[in-house]
């Protein structure tokens, strides 16, 4: 079992239940009952469900005070989800890397005005308002972070993970990123220079990865599943063209 | 201020653990919290420098044991509260017992959804000022502790870098997040080198990359 982390990182906070009475937490992610909690069910669960998350019925709570004042609109608070959950994630930004992979004229672009180039492939808006490319060389290794909060490129990337938002990323990036890439399984050469942008203001950073070897035959739709949501944030790597599946 | 938020170059918190194939939301709590937050900052109330500062307000310890979407709600209960849209009485039955309240912007409605998050909010400003530093300037940030609102983050403070880009000028949150203006400023990404930052045995191979509104920033030539 892995140690429980703080902020955001431990099942336990991740959905403020499964405590089981051994203090161990359970690490299944996938019950979601936060919209049954309730009702009576017999689920043969072995967690705790009398401990139902407090923060979610504390949003269950606050979405029925302001449905009922008006101030929000239930029909809007699902097209923000469907938005976030099927429109808009890292498959965008992949498009927008294979294009830049592919086009050297779409790259000079990208370099010159990202958001711009980005917006050309229908990207853009919320967290993305000034977007700005970082690449990576054989001689450099970009990576991306918000010490602060958790500012992130939403229309490219879609949502952030659990990680990215967590206190081990933040406090870690900025002082060792070698040990964070570690973590992730990655291992850079010690001669390879190290930028990490700390996005402290409101420009938005996307990695342009370098093209896997062994691709130049590659369709920029084939070159697409080769990128990564990691490989945009720097703390992973393309698929290498015998990774797909 | 010098809250659990600004986490550059703390220890202790073990490593990153990512989650494979992790799905955007864990639990329907988390879909609602996200839509929630985002349509009640649509009703223009507040800004987004004052959610931020609603959240790194959260005592340190609660915060550090929070979720980043019950970082959210927590704060988003001070915004309602602070600005009138929700009763303490409210909150606590959990039932809305007042009327709606006026706000600068109607209620987000569903079909205005696509159309907000596909705009955003710009905060690049043209400004009559020109930008006070140069490419390859050397600049000092400033030593400075505000109680309130700032986004130069500890470990950058009182520290030399090097001038990169110019991101042009932006609302400042500093005193955006306080109601005092959108005061815009020319912002910069200033390279600092990890020796700079970190002192002895830091990485040799590592810039951090900040972007600095030019208030933060000093003329270290």
């Amino acid at each position: 079992m892995r140690p429980p982390q703080v902020n955001g990182q431990g099942p336990v906070e991740k959905r403020g239940r499964a405590v089981h009475a051994s203090g161990m937490t359970h690490q299944t992610h996938d019950h979601d009952h936060d919209e049954h909690h309730h009702h009576d069910h017999d689920h043969e669960h072995d967690h705790d469900h009398s401990e139902l998350s407090e923060v979610a019925l504390r949003v269950r709570a606050l979405e029925t005070i302001l449905t009922r004042k008006g101030l929000v609109d239930p029909a809007a608070l699902d097209a923000i989800v469907e938005t976030y959950e099927t429109k808009i994630g890292p498959r965008n930004g992949a498009r927008v890397i294979a294009r830049a992979w592919t086009d050297p004229a779409y790259l000079a672009r990208l370099r010159e005005n990202a958001t711009a180039a980005i917006a050309e492939l229908g990207c853009g808006g919320r967290q993305g308002e000034h977007m700005q490319i970082v690449e990576n060389t054989t001689e450099k290794h970009n990576m991306v972070v918000c010490t602060l909060c958790s500012c992130y490129p939403w229309p490219v990337l879609g949502l952030p993970p659990v990680w990215y938002k967590s206190a081990p990323y933040r406090s870690r990036a900025v002082i060792d990123p070698r040990g964070v890439l570690k973590d992730f399984g990655v291992t850079l050469p010690e001669t390879m220079q190290i930028r990490v942008w700390d996005s402290t203001a409101e420009m938005r950073y996307l990695v342009l990865p370098m093209r896997p070897a062994g691709t130049d035959s590659w369709s920029e739709e084939q070159l697409a599943h080769l990128v990564t949501r990691d490989s945009m944030i720097g703390t992973g790597q393309p698929l290498t063209p015998g990774a797909t599946r | 201020m010098n809250g659990a938020q600004d986490l550059g170059g703390m220890m202790g918190f073990g490593p990153v653990i990512p989650e494979k194939d992790e799905p955007y939301f864990h639990g329907d709590w988390e879909k609602r919290a996200l839509a929630i937050t985002l349509a009640c900052g649509a009703l223009g109330q507040w800004t987004l420098d004052e959610s931020r500062h609603a959240r790194e307000t959260i005592p340190p310890a609660l915060y550090l044991s929070k979720t980043y979407y019950d970082i959210w709600i927590t704060a988003l209960e001070k915004l309602l509260l602070h600005h009138g849209l929700v009763t303490p009485d409210e909150l606590q039955k959990g039932e809305a017992l007042t009327a709606r309240p006026a706000t600068r912007n109607p209620p987000l409605a569903a079909e205005r959804v696509a159309g907000a998050l596909a705009k955003g909010s710009p905060t690049e400003r043209n400004i009559a000022t020109a930008p006070r530093f140069a490419i390859g300037d050397r600049v000092t940030t400033k030593v400075m502790h505000p109680t309130t609102h700032t986004r130069l983050p500890r470990y950058a403070r009182g520290k030399t870098g090097v001038v990169t880009f110019r991101h042009g000028a932006h609302v400042f949150p500093d005193t955006h997040a306080h109601d005092l203006g959108e005061q815009p400023a020319h912002c910069y990404g200033i390279a600092f080198s990890a020796r700079d930052l970190w002192g002895e045995g830091a990485d040799p191979t590592l810039t951090v990359m900040v972007d600095c509104w030019e208030p933060y920033l000093e003329s270290a030539a």
